[in-house]
This record gives C-alpha cells, sequence and structure tokens, in this order.
C-alpha cells in the first residue's frame, strides 16, 4: 500500500516537476524575444554563432546530404523502374527532399552538432556562475548569449535546408543519370516542371521552426541547470545535454509531422 | 584580421546561402517575384475535368503561361479558367484554348493553338473558342459503342 | 553612520529545507564586513540574497536605501551598477578573452569610447597584476589569475560596494596572501564598502574590520576580529582553533544514525 502510495506521488511529483519547467521554458523564450527590442541585438555575437552554427555545420552537411539524395534515389528508383516509370525519378527525389528530408535531416544534424554543444556550454556558464556574474555586471544575458544563438540559427537553419535540398537533389542525379544512365534532360526538367514553390515555402517555413525548438530546448535546459538538485555539477551538464538532445530531436519530428499534415 | 576573415567567411555563407534560398523558391518552384511582365486571359470550357491550378499553358509545346484559377460559373455552366501568360507572347483573337493530356496518364495542360487574327487580345479578354477536356473513357465507350 | 547595507530578520530556503534563520546585519561605508562560517553555514546563501539573485522568504535587505525585495527592475539594474561582485572561480564568460570579459560592464553600461575603455582595463589588469594577459582566453589562466580577473572586472566600474566570494578558497597560502594584500590596496585606494565571504581564518583575521559568524544558518557572533578571537562560545573557538564540529561523540546517537538512516 506504501509503495503504491509512493508510486502514486513520485508521478504527481515528476508531472509538477514537467509542468513548472515547460512553463519556465515558454517564460524563458518569451524573455529572449522580448530582449531582442530593448537594444541593438550584439551582431558580433550574432556573427559568430553563425559561424559556429552555420558555417562549421556545412561539410558535416555536404556528405551527410549526398549521401541521403543517393539513397533515396536509389530506393525510389528501384521502385519507379517496375512501373516504367523512371522518368519521375527527380522529382520524386527532389519533392521528397524539400518538402521532408531535407529540413529534418538538417535540423537531426544541427541537433547532433549544435544542440549538444549549446546545452553543454549554457549548463556550464550556469556552474561556473557565469550568469549570475551577467546579471550582477547588469548585463541582459538573454540578450548577450540567447538571442544570438537564436538568431543565428533562424538564420543559418533554411540556407542549411537549402544547401541539404541541392546536394541531394546532385545524389539523386548521380545515381539516377551517371548510374542508371537516365536522361539528364527527364531529371532536371521533371524537377523544375513539378516542384511548386508551395514545396520550397514548406520546407522553409519548417526549417524556421525547427530552429527555434532546437536551440530554445538546449538553451533552457542548460539555463535552468542549477533547478535540478538531483544531478548537479559535471553530471547535471551530462543529463541536461542527454535529455535536451532528445527531447529536441522528438519535439521536432512531432512538429514536422503536424506541419506537414496543417500544410499539405 | 582574424575578426574580418571572420566577417567575410560568415557573410560568404550568408550571401551564397540567401542566393540559393532564391534560386531554389524562383526557379525550382517558380515563384514570380511580382506580377510585372505578365498578363491574364479567360477562357471558358465546357468541361476541365482534370485541370488543376498551375496547369501549364502551352504554344506550338513551348510553356509560356499557367492556369492561375479555376471556378465553376453556376449561371452558364461552365468552368472559367484564368490562363496568366508572358507579355512576349501575344495570342490572336481566334486562337483556340484546348484542354490536353501529357502522354495517355499525364498531367492535364492548356493548349493554345494561333489563329490568324491580326487583333491580338489584352488583359482581361476572354479566348472564345475552346474545346474541353477529353475523357478517355468517354473515348473508349464511344468506340466501343460504335462498333457494336 | 547609517549603514550601507541593513539585514533585517532574513530567513531563506531552498524548497523546503531552511538555510538561514533570522540574519540580521548592519555594514558602514567604507567598512570590510567578513561573513564567516563553514561549509553549508549559508554564508553562499546570504551573498545570493545580498546580490538580489535569491527571493528571500522573510525580511528585508536594504542596500544603500533601497529594499531590493521590492525594488523595480530598473532600480535594480541601477543599483547593480554601483556593485561589484567577484565570484569564487571568477566567473568570467569562458567565450571572451580576459581582456573583453573585464570591458563588459564598461561595454554596456556606460557610453565611453573604446580608447578610454581601453586605457580603463589597462589600468585594472595593472592593479591585479595581470598586465599582458589582455589577450589570453580564460580557459589559459590560473585559479589566483582567474580570481583576480574576476575582480578586475568587478571593480572596473569603480563601485561603492564589492562583494568577494571566498577570495583564497583553492590558492595556495602565497597568492592567497597576496590576494588578501590587494584587497586592503584596493579599500584604500577607492574606499569601498566590502562583504567578503571566506571560511579562511587567517585571511579574515587579517583584512576584516567586523566579522560575522554564522553557523548553520545563523548568526552566532558579529564582531571585531578581537572580540571573536576572545569569544567564549564554544563552536567559535572550535571553529578558531580548527576541531572537529561533534567533539564529544554521542555514541548511542551515531549507532541510531547508522541503523535506522535518520
Amino acid at each position: 500500500m506504501q509503495s503504491i502510495m509512493n508510486g502514486v506521488s513520485n508521478i504527481g511529483g515528476y508531472t509538477r516537476n514537467v509542468i513548472s519547467f515547460i512553463g519556465m521554458s515558454f517564460v524563458f523564450l518569451l524573455n529572449i524575444f522580448k530582449s531582442l527590442f530593448s537594444r541593438i541585438p550584439p551582431i558580433r555575437e550574432i556573427v559568430r554563432q553563425i559561424q559556429f552554427i552555420g558555417v562549421k555545420s556545412l561539410p558535416v552537411l555536404l556528405v551527410s546530404s549526398l549521401f541521403t539524395g543517393m539513397a533515396v534515389a536509389l530506393n525510389l528508383y528501384n521502385a519507379l523502374i517496375r512501373f516504367g516509370s523512371a522518368d519521375l525519378l527527380g522529382p520524386s527525389v527532389a519533392v521528397g527532399l524539400i518538402r521532408e528530408l531535407g529540413p529534418v535531416m538538417t535540423a537531426l544534424m544541427i541537433i547532433a552538432r549544435v544542440s549538444s554543444a549549446t546545452c553543454a556550454e549554457i549548463g556550464i556558464m550556469r556552474n561556473e556562475q557565469q550568469f549570475d556574474a551577467l546579471d550582477c555586471m547588469a548585463v541582459n544575458s538573454y540578450r548577450y548569449v540567447m538571442l544570438p544563438r537564436l538568431m543565428a540559427a533562424l538564420i543559418s537553419l533554411p540556407i542549411l535546408t537549402a544547401v541539404f535540398d541541392m546536394v541531394g537533389i546532385a545524389g539523386g542525379y548521380i545515381v539516377g543519370v551517371v548510374i542508371h544512365g537516365e536522361s539528364a534532360g527527364t531529371y532536371i526538367q521533371g524537377i523544375f516542371d513539378t516542384v511548386t514553390f508551395n514545396d520550397v515555402l514548406i520546407g522553409q517555413i519548417k526549417s524556421l521552426v525547427f530552429a527555434v525548438l532546437i536551440i530554445w530546448i538546449p538553451m533552457a535546459y542548460g539555463y535552468f541547470l542549477h533547478l535540478n538538485r538531483k544531478a548537479a555539477g559535471a553530471a547535471g551538464v551530462s543529463h541536461a545535454t542527454t535529455k535536451a538532445v532528445v527531447i529536441s530531436a522528438i519535439s521536432m519530428l512531432v512538429m514536422n509531422f503536424i506541419i506537414s499534415s496543417l500544410m499539405l | 584580421m582574424k575578426n574580418l576573415s571572420l566577417d567575410f567567411v560568415v557573410g560568404l555563407f550568408v550571401i551564397a546561402g540567401v542566393t540559393l534560398l532564391l534560386y531554389m523558391s524562383v526557379n525550382i518552384g517558380g515563384a514570380s517575384l511580382s506580377d510585372a511582365g505578365h498578363y491574364s486571359l479567360i477562357a471558358k470550357f465546357e468541361n476541365t475535368s482534370g485541370l488543376k491550378e498551375g496547369a501549364f499553358v502551352e504554344v506550338s509545346g513551348v510553356r509560356v503561361g499557367q492556369a492561375k484559377s479555376i471556378r465553376f460559373d453556376p449561371e452558364a455552366f461552365e468552368a472559367v479558367v484564368e490562363i496568366v501568360l508572358e507579355d512576349s507572347v501575344q495570342v490572336p483573337e481566334d486562337s483556340i484554348a484546348s484542354i490536353r493530356t501529357a502522354g495517355i496518364i499525364g498531367d492535364r495542360f492548356i493548349k493554345i493553338t494561333p489563329g490568324g487574327s491580326d487583333e491580338f487580345l489584352v488583359q482581361g479578354d476572354e479566348i472564345i473558342e475552346t474545346e474541353p477536356s477529353i475523357s478517355l473513357e468517354e473515348l473508349v465507350s464511344k468506340y466501343m459503342f460504335n462498333n457494336e | 553612520m547609517t549603514s550601507i547595507i541593513s539585514i533585517d530578520n532574513l530567513d531563506a530556503h531552498y524548497d523546503d529545507r531552511q538555510v538561514l534563520f533570522d540574519v540580521n546585519l548592519q555594514v558602514n561605508p567604507g567598512e570590510i564586513m567578513v561573513i564567516m562560517g563553514g561549509s553549508g553555514s549559508g554564508k553562499s546563501t546570504l551573498l545570493k540574497h545580498l546580490l538580489a539573485l535569491k527571493k528571500p522568504t522573510q525580511g528585508k535587505i536594504q542596500i544603500d536605501g533601497h529594499d531590493i525585495g521590492s525594488i523595480s527592475s530598473k532600480e535594480l539594474k541601477e543599483l547593480r551598477k554601483k556593485m561589484g561582485v567577484a565570484f569564487q572561480g571568477g566567473a568570467l564568460l569562458s567565450s571572451l578573452t580576459v581582456g573583453d570579459n573585464v570591458r563588459l560592464p564598461l561595454e554596456h553600461n556606460t557610453n565611453l569610447d573604446t580608447q578610454t575603455i581601453d586605457i580603463m582595463v589597462r589600468l585594472k589588469l595593472e592593479l591585479m597584476n595581470l598586465a599582458g594577459f589582455e589577450n589570453l582566453m580564460p580557459a589559459e589562466l590560473s585559479g589566483g589569475m582567474l580570481k583576480r580577473a574576476g575582480l578586475a572586472r568587478a571593480v572596473i566600474m569603480d563601485p561603492r560596494i564589492l562583494c568577494f566570494d571566498e577570495p583564497s578558497a583553492g590558492l595556495d597560502p602565497v597568492t592567497s596572501v597576496e590576494l588578501d594584500e590587494l584587497i586592503l590596496k584596493l579599500r584604500e585606494a577607492m574606499n569601498m564598502t566590502m562583504i567578503i565571504v571566506t571560511h579562511e581564518l587567517e585571511s579574515a583575521f587579517k583584512i576584516a574590520d567586523r566579522i560575522m559568524v554564522l553557523f548553520d544558518g545563523k548568526v552566532a557572533m558579529v564582531g571585531t576580529p578581537d572580540e571573536i578571537r576572545n569569544s567564549d562560545d564554544k563552536r567559535i573557538q572550535n571553529l578558531i582553533n580548527r576541531k572537529s564540529r561533534d567533539e564529544e561523540v554521542d555514541g548511542d546517537a551515531y549507532l541510531k544514525r547508522l541503523v535506522t538512516g535518520d
């Protein structure tokens, strides 16, 4: 009986923690957006963060997008050839990449590369009292630390997604045209004819929404690190980073489905 | 110097990225940045079955525009299609607009067969002569019915 | 003389656990007040409340005439410009160089031109024996240097009040003595009021005008170093003579704790 009671109250306590964390995180996000209007955003920091989130992600993105495009084209080609519609390869690869795979895969790569690092960095800043120090210096840490990362993600992700799309389409070209000898004109013209502005728009809307999610969640986990009394210090950072990455990825995928179904 | 190269790399990234984005939106996605350089005509069809908004408009097999909107006119019991054409394409007033199919199961598109008139249609004019879309099933059943 | 900082009946909690019990303190302008106590005595929590980083459960803290419990965020910002804080590990931003860290408050809170800021930064680094280290990253500095860089940043705005968390923790004796001398030098040069939190007796007795001793969240005594030394409070004598806290072990209670885990 006692253990059942304990179990129930554990669930209750857990729920309370989750809800209060979600509430704090939204206030946190609101504060970041609010800090946008207080003074000129720190351009220098934004540039540095674009360098970190955008430029330095390019190599890993180029490789992953090329191989993703090739793998998708390979599978689609083998499916399409059975119906004698291999000429639809270009459009299929392009639409698939632009609407779904491009934004999602880009976001996943950025979660792996940037979200984890961001959470760890901000968590350690919290541990080393750097946020206390900023508060005491009357420096707005939302404006100075969080805003540049959010802005940089909002600028970088659409660009990275576009790069992913284009390189992926090129990967499909390699498989369809170079390896399987489909006509280059059919592949490319098919893409021009089929892909609509709407497709590109959906992909870009997704990338913007994902940008907010995958930078906001790790920042919140790092910033509120000290509230987790069970795991402090290095263990706290590792715990928060793991959670931030998992929650970022899951909420990104859920949001992807929601946007897809809303905008189909 | 260190800062300069950082700015340069990031600037390059943003400029190249935005260019790529624009290319994707405009060329691949076919977004028109403005309405300038285009004019629209109207064509009424008895049947537009299978024609979608955004379908191509072709003259002599060359794509020159697209079907912007398809409405049903409840008074005339006709489908009204708004066609957007590039300014450089001039359509004689006695031209014929017909709905065709690319291949046997391909997409429907509008084919404009130019007439011989010296008068050209301008913004908002109507292409009077139209041919409705031909349904494959109707064709087949007609053929079978005639052979009986 | 009116006090520049006054704490009245302060209670503080972490979740359900009470860590400060009815703390009262008056600090006079220009005074070096040392808050002393063992680990877990609540001295860091007290500092957090003084810096308005935590809201007290009960009680009032007044700094320079402002009640920081009910102060507007704009007034708090102004107040913070008059307060410098040196944190335990320096708390330098790890993404900025030492120089950029020190100039950060000036860049954000003043409209001084870059050249003036450069000069002020160099001046303060010189004072802390850190000249020539501007362009290093915090990760490249030793613990003592980090503390001094943090101190340079804390005094860059020429604050009226300086708070210093554990100046000598984790430093070798020589560096620690150097830092103590630096603190005295600073007070002489700028006539600041200082709140220094420490558990180091030697440095506390050396620099303090007055000392507040905290035990388990309660004020044991406030007085001059001599008064503290001559106190007949047993716990304070234990602290001074570095004796363990439970000298007389209650055998039964100890055994009971082990067995039942209470």
